[in-house]
């Protein structure tokens, strides 16, 4: 397996030798040690590679992510796996600000809290957070999923669209046009896969309160201005 | 639009090495403003005294015979520690007002720093590390500090316009954003009788704080107060001679992320800036929420 | 022979004259601001204003059509190793397939490839028709990141970081529903028919000093092959031309009042902001005071029209110059052909700017298949490729006038402004004197 250390190898070394991966390769499983906050660690991955990331990693890890499956064994800066295509991400502690900004697809779990705006704008990616969510969170979240073990901060889901967002503690408060919806059994069955997908096996689906879009704002309406 | 770092000492073991985590601290930061960079050291205060730390733009030729002029001025015993581009004076603390005032005209070129029983303040242009080695703030000791790196927005990239800034005794501020409404609030507290040596939105910060801290209230209410007086984006790292306080405004865009154990309260702009810490491994490390005050006070934690 | 007094005429209000009484109307009658597209309607100090000097004794022409005077200019120099080299300094500015008809973009692609020049996406992805057409396509990255992909990123030519446009520094922006056709809310990840909403911040960060670690990442991901524009709209312009210097950019953008928009509040259109012609003078002052001019290349947009303006950017300090109403005009938007059409949705041809409703009689800022039909996107690409030859012999022209074997040798010098307000701007003398606002002179 390479391993590459980097606080000796420029990180230009590590993920160009990600993008220089032909179809078909045997050896695509990596190792970083030393991450030490570096910032754009695994972006632009583009095949089934796997990355073990031996400490804490700065801004935009796993940034654009396509098929890889990267695991961070410390705590993500702001932006980790923003616009993630197709595949996994782990954060095996905390992640900043902005935890799967944009995301169209893959899946993010991130097993410590999130900071604010977690699964802003997000178009499509599933995020499970085993701890708490900060504010702002899910801010006019397109569609996917987010599902929170913990807490939510204030202005949840706000001028949210078709995201499904799954909070199994309190919500401190809701964004505009957000609203609790009822918990039907297709909404049990698809959070118990997701959370079976993301190895969660202490929270049961059936704990959980689900927050959609009340699509008010929808089409525009003079009377519902101050919330724009 | 920098890197802040910040470190308030709770294990006074810890101290002799204040500097020297700080310095680590600083560069690490370097990308995020290399336009200037700057540090408050808070500690080395002995009973009755009082330092200024002094700037010249030719050190060779202000500094000399400097401590004759202020003897001469305060009729005390003054003493005049030279590093680089600045100067510490120590003196009487009853000496302090006086000779702040007389500096103008027995030094006119000097440029006053910081003020106080217990701080330094050190700043220049230039990168980090630079600024970190031509001042010595390795070998520095204390109890609390915070440093600065500056990527200049609209203000010019001076001595004066970097960070810390600081417009009341034993006070400084560092800022990461950019504030929108500095200016009426510069005009405002003009009137209120503070003075300004920048156009800098953060020095208008700094003396916000130390107006609202002349009328009474202490570091804590002074900033629930800047929530609602300043508008603009901000995260706020302030120092004073026992405390050490962090805001972020109501949206909290601005990177912070802190970590504390039972040594000490780490402040710094990306988790990297942390990395060196002792026990980072295992502190409690979160992001502080937006619009709200977080405060520590050697004073307090003793009382 | 009576006398009387004449009646005293009717008189209106020059403060509440009848577009400021009919806006108030429209307002109480429905409670939403007028929505519209395009720049900023209200005069302006622009080109119009400059005049260039020419030569006579002193400095020696050269003879047109004969002597070469070269057009080429590269792009991305600074950091990117596989610059872009354009044959004219005038390219084609971003506009989102969804705001305009897969057809029209394709005409855009197709005549700026025939030309040699580039053309940009929009806030909406990529589409295959386009980067199919488009000889070199810059990618825009957008707050909304609507139809952003690595795949489209790594096949684009260049990468754009919108940070704002002219036609509204600070703003986001609201599309309404009428043209969030299926394809259009496929690429942009929503719902059908709803009104889509983009933020006016990115998600993923804010201010210089993050800008700097996401130009980083893009860079990262793309092998730092492609160049990296920023765009900004004209507000400050010399802050954040240092600060996107500062930040990594490899170009700069630059988007003055004038500047069009697909749907923006009109408030914001004709109130904040600069116009074009203000905002040149202090971004190259910001990449000269920073050794960068030349080095970081800047691109001017807004209100750019024919090869006289052009020249006037490039004399003032520009590298190159974008288009963008200019093109929409070139390939048939707002032509007197369609005038009954015009009539029939309440406006004329030439003042048609109701670009959000969908319902374009040219077939171009629109998403209903009948409409777009409309536009023939080869002949559509052929007239914007003649106007783009028109606009380069008519900036050679000026140029050889002032003895310049290159574009890029026009200089402030070579100019003169016909009022006050324009010499302040341009920073260059009125015409017959050496006097500059604020500068002296006599």
């Amino acid at each position: 397996m390479p391993v590459f250390d980097l606080s000796v190898t420029p990180l230009r070394e590590f993920n160009q030798a990600l993008h220089d991966i032909k179809d078909g390769a045997n050896d695509t499983a990596f190792e970083v040690v030393n991450p030490r906050g570096h910032h754009s660690v695994a972006v632009g991955i583009d095949a089934p590679v796997s990355v073990e990331v031996k400490g804490s990693v700065g801004y935009y890890c796993a940034g654009m992510n396509d098929g890889g499956t990267v695991t961070v064994h410390g705590s993500a800066g702001p932006g980790v796996a923003e616009n993630m295509m197709s595949g996994t991400v782990v954060i095996e502690g905390d992640a900043s600000q902005y935890a799967g900004a944009t995301g169209r697809g893959g899946l993010l779990v991130i097993k410590g809290n999130a900071a604010s705006r977690c699964g802003i704008s997000m178009k499509g990616i599933d995020i499970v957070v085993h701890g708490s969510i900060g504010h702002m969170s899910a801010f006019m979240a397109q569609s996917g999923n987010l599902v929170v073990l913990g807490d939510a901060g204030d202005a949840l889901g706000d001028s949210l669209y078709e995201a499904r967002l799954f909070v199994r503690g309190s919500v401190k408060s809701l964004g505009a046009d957000c609203i609790e919806k009822e918990m039907r059994p297709e909404h049990i069955e698809a959070l118990g896969a997701l959370l079976e997908k993301a190895g969660v096996s202490d929270a049961k689906p059936e704990d959980f309160k689900r927050y959609g879009s009340a699509r008010t704002l929808y089409t525009f309406n003079i009377d519902n201005a101050d919330a724009y | 639009m920098c890197g802040i770092v910040g470190l308030f000492l709770k294990d006074k073991a810890l101290e002799p090495q204040l500097g020297a985590l700080l310095s680590d601290m600083l560069i690490t930061m370097t990308d995020r403003g290399p336009d200037s960079a700057g540090i408050a050291i808070y500690g080395g205060a002995a009973n009755g005294d009082a330092k200024i730390t002094v700037q010249s733009a030719n050190p060779e030729q202000d500094f000399a015979g400097l401590q004759d002029k202020i003897e001469d001025a305060s009729g005390g015993t003054a003493k005049v520690e030279i590093k680089s581009t600045h100067a510490v004076i120590t003196l009487a603390t009853d000496k302090l007002d006086a000779v702040r005032a007389a500096l103008s005209t027995i030094a006119p070129t000097l440029r006053v720093m910081g003020a106080g029983e217990s701080v330094e303040i050190y700043k220049e242009v230039g990168l980090p590390k630079d600024v970190v080695n031509r001042f010595g703030v390795r070998a520095m000791g204390g109890t609390h500090g915070i440093g600065h790196t500056r990527m200049a927005t609209e203000s010019a990239v001076t001595t004066l316009g970097a960070h810390p800034f600081s417009t009341g005794a034993d006070q400084c501020l560092v800022h990461n954003g950019s504030l929108s409404n500095h200016n009426n609030l510069r005009r405002e507290l003009k009137k209120r009788g503070l003075r300004f040596e920048t156009e800098n939105d953060s020095e208008v910060a700094a003396a916000y704080l130390t107006a609202e801290m002349d009328t009474g209230k202490d570091l804590g209410q002074a900033l629930e107060g800047a929530l609602d007086d300043l508008d603009g984006f901000f995260t706020f790292v302030v120092g004073t001679k026992s405390g050490f306080g962090v805001v972020r405004d109501p949206i909290a865009c601005k990177p912070a992320v802190m970590a504390e154990t039972d040594q000490y309260v780490a402040f710094g702009s990306e988790y990297r800036a942390l990395v060196n810490l002792p026990g980072i491994e295992t502190a409690r490390v979160w992001e502080p929420e937006p619009a709200t005050v977080y405060f520590w006070d050697h004073e307090k934690a003793a009382a | 022979m009576s006398y009387h007094n004449p009646p005293t005429p009717p008189r209106k209000s020059a403060t509440f004259d009848d577009a400021t009484m009919a806006e108030i109307r429209r307002a109480a009658a429905t409670g939403i601001y007028d929505i519209r597209g395009g720049g900023t309607k209200r005069k302006v100090p622009h080109f119009d204003d400059l005049l260039f000097l020419g030569a006579s004794i002193s400095r020696y022409p050269l003879e047109g059509y004969r002597e070469r005077c070269d057009t080429s200019v590269t792009l991305g120099t600074r950091f990117a190793r596989k610059p872009i080299k354009l044959k004219i300094p005038v390219t084609i500015a971003g506009m989102s397939f969804g705001a305009l008809s897969g057809n029209a973009k394709e005409a855009l692609g197709r005549g700026a490839t025939l030309s040699g020049t580039s053309t940009t996406t929009g806030d909406g992805g990529m589409t295959d028709e386009e980067r199919g057409h488009s000889q070199t396509l810059v990618y825009q990255y957008l707050p909304s990141r609507y139809g952003m992909n690595p795949r489209d990123l790594r096949r684009a030519d260049a990468i754009e970081v919108v940070v704002g446009q002219g036609a509204k520094p600070g703003g986001g922006g609201m599309l309404l529903g009428q043209k969030i056709s299926p394809r259009v809310a496929k690429m942009r990840n929503l719902p059908e028919g709803i009104d889509q909403r983009s933020a006016c911040r990115h998600p993923d960060w804010t201010g210089p000093d993050d800008l700097e670690i996401k130009i980083n990442e893009l860079r990262e991901i793309t092998d730092w092959e492609k160049p990296i524009y920023v765009k900004v709209g004209g507000a400050r312009p010399y802050y954040d031309t240092a600060l996107a210097v500062k930040a990594g950019a490899d170009v700069v953008v630059l988007d003055g009042m004038q500047g069009g928009t697909a749907a923006t509040q009109d408030v914001f259109i004709e109130n904040v902001g600069m116009p074009t012609l203000a905002c040149i003078r202090p971004a190259v002052q910001a990449l000269q005071d920073l050794g960068m001019h030349r080095k970081v290349q800047l691109i001017i947009s807004g209100g750019i029209r024919s090869g006289a303006d052009v020249a006037k950017a490039l004399a003032l300090g520009a590298d190159a110059v974008a288009i963008g109403t200019a093109a929409l005009v070139a390939i048939g938007d707002n032509d007197p052909r369609w005038e009954e059409e015009y009539r029939k949705l309440g406006t004329t041809a030439g003042a048609y700017d109701d670009w959000h409703e969908g319902r374009d009689p040219a077939g171009i800022t629109t998403q209903d298949p009948e409409l777009a039909s409309r536009l023939d996107p080869v002949i559509a690409g052929r007239r914007l490729a003649n106007y783009l030859k028109v606009m380069t012999l008519e900036a050679q022209t000026i140029a050889r006038a002032c003895g310049k074997n290159h574009l890029h040798n026009l200089e402030p010098e070579d100019l003169c402004a016909l009022t006050i307000e324009a010499s302040a701007m341009a920073q260059v003398p009125l015409a017959g004197t050496s006097w500059v606002p604020g500068k002296g002179g006599f």
